[in-house]
């Protein structure tokens, strides 16, 4: 077992974000982490990060407590951006390549290739897109044993929507796992080999995409939108 | 290949269908290498693993074979694959026929149609 939640329960407030979760994440799948916004998704993501303290129960990364060795072999994008953007394109590489072991510099300057995006360039004059993307690149320049993209697809357009997922499928380790967060479902589905409904802080299921679409006749954005009406 | 999924049905199945497509077209000859897994599955911008669990449903059908540290070919039995061509075709053809006598088209007259539109005598 690559990552193991067990019990898992989180509190802010005394209020309960989330909810007894259990949770395994299996070697060489991509995993949606499907839940309308403001559910526990990004909790769960920064617990697992080990960037929030956890009140109760374990999160084991290949049989360990998550710590210091479990995030040089975790990729994280998080929902916001963290870059400094005064930066440029170049610096951000070098500052990766500093940070992590498994960066992989080569592979980094390719996909930017791919993009036409000059090295010169500051953050702060790249698109919103562009900047998502130079992001999902840094990430996915590492070759790390887990991927975790909080909403990768957020507040982009269709056409950048498919460049993210190319990009998330192309290069992936072989071997490693990806979990993406979204709400966006109908986007993303046909990459996942397991989705996790998460609602009110709670899992309420976990299942093989393609035995769930045979199961229930249709999509996985329509399965998620019949359990879950507002 | 060209690639188009629904998301209303397993992705894998699909994918069986479009790949048993491409041998019994001849897009893929008999006896040809396929791709490999991580290359199909970029090109119909899949999961590998889900392209992986398509190849191993046509190699349950035999329609593929895997040659230890080669890669994957495609079956050099026509027969097979004529077989499999009748099947589809058939399959194709009741459908057809279904949705003809749906609309209140009786056998007879869906001969008229193929004649008139598919130029068929």
């Amino acid at each position: 077992m690559l990552l193991e939640c067990k019990n898992v329960t989180k509190k802010f407030d005394n209020k309960k974000v989330l909810d007894n979760i259990n949770l395994k994440i299996e070697k060489g799948k991509i995993y949606g982490l499907l839940g309308k916004n403001g559910v526990g998704k990004s909790t769960l993501i920064k617990l697992i990060n080990d960037l929030l303290t956890l009140d109760e129960g374990e999160i084991l990364f290949k049989g360990k407590p998550i710590g210091v060795s479990s995030k040089s072999h975790i990729s994280y994008l998080p929902e916001r951006t963290y870059l400094d953007k005064d930066m440029k394109v170049e610096s951000v590489i070098k500052y990766f390549e500093e940070f992590y072991e498994d960066f992989n510099t080569k592979k980094a300057y390719k996909l930017l290739k791919d993009l036409d995006l000059d090295k010169d360039k500051k953050i702060s004059k790249m698109s919103k897109g562009m900047q998502e993307k130079l992001q999902l690149i840094l990430v996915m320049s590492r070759e790390a044993d887990l991927y975790i993209l909080d909403e990768p697809l957020g507040g982009v357009d269709p056409a950048t929507r498919d460049y993210i997922l190319d990009t998330i499928l192309s290069n992936f380790k072989e071997g490693s796992s990806v979990i993406i967060s979204t709400h966006l479902i109908s986007d993303i589905e046909r990459i996942l080999d397991n989705v996790i409904f998460i609602d009110k802080g709670k899992i309420v299921l976990t299942e093989d995409a393609d035995k769930l679409r045979e199961k229930e006749k249709s999509s996985i954005d329509e399965i998620f939108r019949r359990s879950f009406k507002c | 290949m060209e690639f188009n999924f629904n998301n209303e049905s397993p992705i894998y199945i699909q994918l069986v269908d479009k790949l048993k497509e491409a041998i019994i077209s001849g897009e893929y000859p008999l006896g040809s290498k396929i791709p490999s897994v991580r290359d199909l599955a970029l090109t119909a911008k899949v999961n590998p693993n889900t392209m992986q669990k398509a190849l191993g449903e046509l190699e349950k059908d035999k329609l593929i074979y895997t040659e230890r540290t080669n890669g994957k070919y495609v079956t050099e039995d026509k027969k097979l694959v004529n077989k499999i061509k009748k099947d589809i075709a058939r399959d194709i053809t009741e459908k057809y026929i279904t949705n003809m006598n749906k609309i209140g088209i009786t056998k007879k007259e869906i001969l008229s149609y193929l004649e008139e539109i598919g130029g068929i005598k």
